[in-house]
């Protein structure tokens, strides 16, 4: 874009703030020089109205104000200084190397951008260098990564509050399925970012992952049109809509010197020769018979769990046999 | 955003900056918005011929820019800079929030305070934030020894559980720092066992105990470089081949791979490479059928044997 756009631009940012009442059409047009240079009206109402519109694209708050509403006089445009600015934030040392810390957990990802601007607004009042020698003092260096192709989307969807669709496969879908949704938010969890809304074909709250969203996810409707149910907090969410059956406990016998992902789990062991019982609390048990026989144990109660182990393991053999 | 937009945002926020860095160079400043030191300097060219209408000297950006640096002498109204914009907010207070809960010396009450500095200063363009979160799961007793270590900077005894040799091993290490990569925190240190930097997962610290004696990281220690990536393969490492079905597929996500390829049924092929095989023979168990082991044949023989041996167990032979 030209430098003369930007000229432009700027010129009439530092116009619109400067005035201590808004200023009408007409004298911006006879002040800015693009404007004032317009072969007809219609080319300066039209590249007015774009300027507007990038002006407020960026978050500038650009007024539309009337000088005398009794007269119903010209229309006047204003920037008023104390809502364009930041309100004034003071930070020391120690927070300025945490504020680091924290926008580099976007370091790669989505949100970067966005995250270096912000350290840079703060920075612009606090005069401080970001302290990043010092916030590499400080042994913890947290990153988050958004490599699903769909994430920007439905951030973008989730933050504009509008309802989305997209192709989903699920674990043992063999096809993608077009979904809608009115989506609340998108969490990272176990590494996994994930979107919680509203479903619209089954009428439900549901849970997607982003990495089995297939192809593009588009826009299905206007953006401020979802309302998020109060008191929805999305991580909780995440959490809980994944499956989970009030505990039991199985009886599990492991070898001596083995099973160690069980052992940690369990609640008590009963010592014996070669191989020790011991008792575990469980949720699901096809899920946890998996990871039973990944440790090598023996269930001798439940009879469920028994059961689904002994299936489990003929799945392994029936599979493994030479073809 | 559009370039236009994009360029008038990096000159608005241009000036508020240089403003409280004066003497600043060319080169830092450009540096700091990453971009090169030309751009910059057009862009300190274009501000000084913008300003209020009169166009007179005294209504333009004065900024001067000689060898001892870049000072701004009269902003002309945007010596502040703009509010936070939705996506700026979101980005710095989801980053604080993940780092609360994060052992590492960082103390959560500032992040507390700072949270609510910034929701304060965002306003309305914070609402974003509730709907956007990274889940941190960190075991408590251990994330706690380790954020004491760390601050106290003392070594750290841990019982480690290493799943895929199923071991539980006991090690004294001198932590560098807490990497967490999306909800996963992992404590690099130095292992005394291994003499070597090594990175062990938060929560496979089956439990810890600060030793009183202080951390001693040898010079020859380096810290990983996060940007390759945690895990590096190694070109000594075994290759695997493993197909998986529908019920499967989940494998592709969980473990990184060289490649994969669809086979007609449906089937994925999936090749990876590892140090030790014997945690991707645990993984074709816990597959329970959705996956088998293609190569290499003993691998593959030993999941057959391990399988074969637990249904006995159960007092179940295998159909032939």
């Amino acid at each position: 874009m030209s430098a003369r756009r930007t000229e432009r631009l700027l010129n009439l940012t530092i116009c619109l703030m400067a005035g201590r009442r808004p200023v009408s059409k007409a004298e911006l047009r006879q002040s800015i020089a693009d404007y004032r240079d317009s072969v007809s009206d219609d080319a300066f109402e039209r590249m007015f109205e774009r300027d507007k519109d990038d002006l407020r694209e960026m978050g500038i708050p650009l007024s539309t104000e009337h000088h005398d509403p009794l007269f119903d006089d010209e229309v006047g445009y204003r920037i008023d200084p104390r809502a364009y600015a930041m309100p004034e934030v003071e930070v020391g040392p120690d927070e300025a190397a945490v504020l680091t810390l924290a926008a580099r957990v976007w370091q790669q990802a989505a949100l970067a951008p966005a995250a270096t601007a912000a350290l840079r607004k703060i920075e612009a009042y606090t005069g401080a260098d970001g302290g990043a020698e010092h916030a590499d003092g400080l042994g913890v260096e947290p990153r988050v990564a958004t490599s699903e192709p769909a994430f920007e989307p439905l951030y973008a969807a989730v933050r504009d509050r509008q309802p989305v669709r997209f192709a989903y496969r699920g674990p043992r879908d063999p096809q993608a399925v077009e979904r809608r949704l009115e989506p609340w938010g998108v969490v990272s969890w176990h590494g996994r970012w994930y979107v919680v809304g509203h479903d619209l074909d089954r009428d439900d709250t549901r849970l997607f992952r982003l990495g089995r969203i297939e192809g593009k996810v588009s826009t299905n409707g206007r953006p401020g049109t979802v309302t998020v149910p109060a008191g929805v907090d999305p991580a909780a969410s995440v959490r809980s809509l994944a499956p989970d059956d009030a505990p039991r406990e199985a009886r599990i016998r492991v070898p001596h010197a083995g099973a160690h992902s069980l052992r940690v789990l369990a609640v008590s062991v009963e010592p014996g020769a070669g191989t020790d019982l011991i008792t575990v609390p469980f949720g699901d048990p096809w899920s946890f018979a998996a990871d039973v026989v990944a440790a090598g144990g023996v269930v001798e109660e439940p009879d469920d769990l028994r059961d689904a182990c002994v299936t489990h393991l003929r799945g392994v053999l029936a599979e493994e046999a030479p073809r | 955003m559009s370039g236009g937009v994009e360029h008038l945002s990096r000159l608005l926020a241009l000036v508020p900056w240089l403003r409280t860095h004066p003497g600043v160079s060319l080169d830092e400043a450009a540096a700091e918005f990453g971009v090169t030191t030309e751009r910059l300097t057009k862009d300190l060219e274009l501000l000084t011929v913008c300003g209020l209408p009169r166009q007179g000297p005294e209504d333009l950006i004065d900024i001067q820019y000689w060898s001892d640096g870049i000072q701004v002498l009269d902003p002309q109204t945007i010596a502040r800079p703009l509010r936070l914009a939705p996506d700026e907010a979101v980005a710095l207070l989801v980053g604080l929030r993940f780092l609360r809960d994060l052992p590492g010396r960082h103390d959560p009450l500032i992040v507390d305070g700072l949270i609510a500095k910034l929701q304060n200063a965002a306003g309305d363009a914070a609402a974003a934030v509730e709907q956007i979160a990274v889940s941190v799961d960190v075991a408590s007793d251990a994330a706690d020894a380790v954020r004491r270590s760390l601050a106290e900077r003392r070594a750290l005894r841990i019982d480690y559980l290493v799943p895929s040799r199923d071991e539980v091993t006991d090690r004294v290490v001198d932590p560098m720092r807490v990497v967490a990569q999306d909800g996963r925190s992992y404590l690099e240190a130095w292992c005394r066992v291994a003499e070597a930097v090594r990175l062990f997962r938060i929560d496979r610290v089956v439990s810890a105990d600060v030793l009183d004696e202080p951390i001693a990281v040898p010079p020859e220690a380096e810290q990983r470089d996060l940007d390759d990536g945690l895990f590096r393969p190694d070109p000594d490492d075994t290759l695997v081949t493993v197909e998986v079905g529908p019920r499967g597929r989940w494998l592709t996500e969980y473990v990184p791979y060289e490649h994969v390829v669809t086979l007609d049924d449906g089937t994925l092929r999936v090749v990876l490479r590892t140090p030790d095989t014997r945690w991707i023979a645990r993984l074709v168990l816990r597959m329970g059928g959705a996956g088998r082991i293609i190569d290499p044949p003993e691998l593959a023989e030993s999941v057959r044997v391990e399988a074969t041996r637990l249904l006995a167990a159960y007092g179940d032979t295998p159909t032939p």
